[in-house]
């Protein structure tokens, strides 16, 4: 079948979509957006996690069909052209990353956070991060780079002098 | 494979009407998964997320008309007020990301006896709206649960929504598994205090073939407040109450051993969790009379 929806704000269209297949398939493999991983297909380790109409969910539990005519945001367009989103930057900044499987998606859920809360209190991060798994950090540097990115967005917000100055 | 999107409820209907094989899909987070790992080739997918009815919920006769497409998320967030109990095990099920997606209807038509939303539809004595190119038809949802992942619905039906009152008492869930999120349940209680007809709900979860309700104790419970006068006084339950409330849910339960437990843990954990959600309902319940009787000087 044809699958037609909109992904990183750009309209996409694909041919020989089989009817099972996954939204996570489509945009690995036919869309070339491999950024979104394939850990579990059972939506436990959140790894795929992209939002669908605003909402994070797992790519692997979304039937390609499902997404016909549907706003899609991938990982691949938090960063801008020249720089990383805060969210990544903080993840790179707090040694948040090992291997990097789970990154992908944790960035997508933070994103979410973040963007909800503001500045999310630790029991809110462990919550809304409930459904994403890290098999190398041990989660403290993720906590640790949650309360970064929250801390740069919110002065940032504020105005970007305030981030400058709070560094020195 | 074909993948059906209906738009409206008519179509979906006459759509399944046709295909009876047909796998409906709606969060997809139990579809997807059978569809993944090649355990699930239908003829037919049919995809029931374009049809705009299925994901409202309305107010009806003082009831809940909860459409079967609603997420947990939605449930949680729009509905935590009216339906507590409800939400409360919402609250448990899975992730953001599989809340955002799953559904009600979903865990209703897998009827799988860890399914969290069913014991808080057992204790809040909801019903089951389902139709088919026949007619709808309500099944008090005591009656749908007809087998492991079974249920009372015909080869064309489909499930629309379901009724559920808004409680006149406080309304308690509680689930046991390996940590707090994404786990199925080991076993799990739900409880309803209604004082408006002085009866009393539960639902059993993971500890039976289905999920089920737990009828002696319910009598006894709402036997004992009444002999005592306790729903008008709100006074302290008296000393062993709750732990023979717990005994009598944990005799109505019929578990079995398995991965995630032995039958003797669940029905130890199933005492404890009704002792405890009647202790947690009843000091709710009287703050509440602290509540009114503050509001009426
Ligand atoms: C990682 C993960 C964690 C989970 N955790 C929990 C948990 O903690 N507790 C829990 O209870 N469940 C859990 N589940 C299971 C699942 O999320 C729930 O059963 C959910 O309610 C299914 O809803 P859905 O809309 O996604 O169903 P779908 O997968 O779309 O459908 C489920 C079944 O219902 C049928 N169906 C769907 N809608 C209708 C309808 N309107 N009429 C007729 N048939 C219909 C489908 O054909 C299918 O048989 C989990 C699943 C995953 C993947
Ligand atoms: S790959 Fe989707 S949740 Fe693991
Ligand atoms: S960094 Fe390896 S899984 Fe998270």
């Amino acid at each position: 079948m044809r699958l037609t929806c909109t992904v990183n704000g750009t309209e996409q269209q694909v041919d020989d979509v089989w009817e099972g297949e996954s939204l996570l398939y489509v945009l690995r493999e036919r869309m070339g957006l491999p950024g979104s991983k394939n850990a579990c297909e059972q939506g436990e380790c959140g790894s795929c996690t992209v939002y669908l109409d605003g909402l994070p969910v797992c790519a692997c539990l979304v039937a390609a069909g499902q997404a016909e005519g549907r706003e899609v945001g991938t990982v691949e367009a938090l960063a801008d052209a020249d720089a990383l989103h805060p969210v990544q930057q903080a993840f790179v900044d707090a040694g948040a990353v090992q291997c990097g499987f789970c990154t992908p998606g944790l960035l997508v859920a933070t994103h979410d956070l973040i963007t909800r809360h503001g500045r999310p209190s630790d029991a809110e991060t462990r919550e809304a991060l409930a459904g994403n798994l890290c098999r190398c950090t041990g989660y403290e540097k993720i906590l640790d780079a949650v309360r970064l990115a929250a801390d740069r967005m919110a002065g940032t917000a504020a105005g970007a002098g305030t981030e400058a100055g709070g560094d020195r | 494979m074909e993948f059906l999107q209906p738009t409206t409820w008519a179509e979906a209907l006459e759509a399944r009407a046709a295909h009876p094989d047909a796998v409906p899909i709606c969060g997809g987070t139990d579809v997807m998964v059978g569809i993944n790992f090649g355990h699930l080739r239908p003829a037919q997918l049919l995809d029931l997320t374009r049809v705009a009815d299925l994901r409202e919920w309305t107010t009806e006769e003082h009831a809940v008309r909860l459409g079967a497409g609603v997420s947990y998320a939605r449930v949680i967030t729009e509905l935590g007020d009216r339906l507590p109990g409800l939400a409360m095990a919402a609250r448990t099920i899975g992730s953001p990301q599989i809340r955002n997606r799953g559904t009600v209807g979903g865990n209703l038509a897998t009827a799988s006896p860890a399914g969290d939303a069913h014991p808080a539809l057992l204790a809040a004595d909801a019903v089951v709206e389902v139709a088919s190119v026949r007619g709808s038809r309500r099944i008090p949802v005591t009656d749908f649960y007809t087998g492991p992942k079974r249920n009372a619905m015909d080869a064309d039906e489909l499930v629309a929504a379901v009724h559920i009152t808004p409680p006149s008492g406080p309304q308690q869930y509680s689930k046991i598994g390996t940590r707090n999120a994404m786990v199925i349940a080991v076993a799990a209680f739900g409880l309803a205090l209604h004082p408006d007809r002085r009866t009393v709900g539960t639902g059993i979860g993971s500890a039976a073939p289905t999920p089920r309700r737990a009828p002696a104790a319910e009598e006894f419970l709402a036997g004992e407040l009444d002999a005592a006068g306790l729903w008008e006084s709100r006074a302290e339950l008296p000393a062993g109450l709750a732990a023979r409330f717990g005994e009598l849910v944990a005799g109505s339960a019929a578990p079995i051993d398995d991965v995630r437990g032995t039958a003797g843990y669940r029905l130890h954990a199933l005492s404890v969790m009704a002792r405890r959600t009647l202790t947690w309902a009843w000091a709710e319940h009287r703050t509440a009379s602290g509540n009114d009787s503050a509001k009426e000087v």
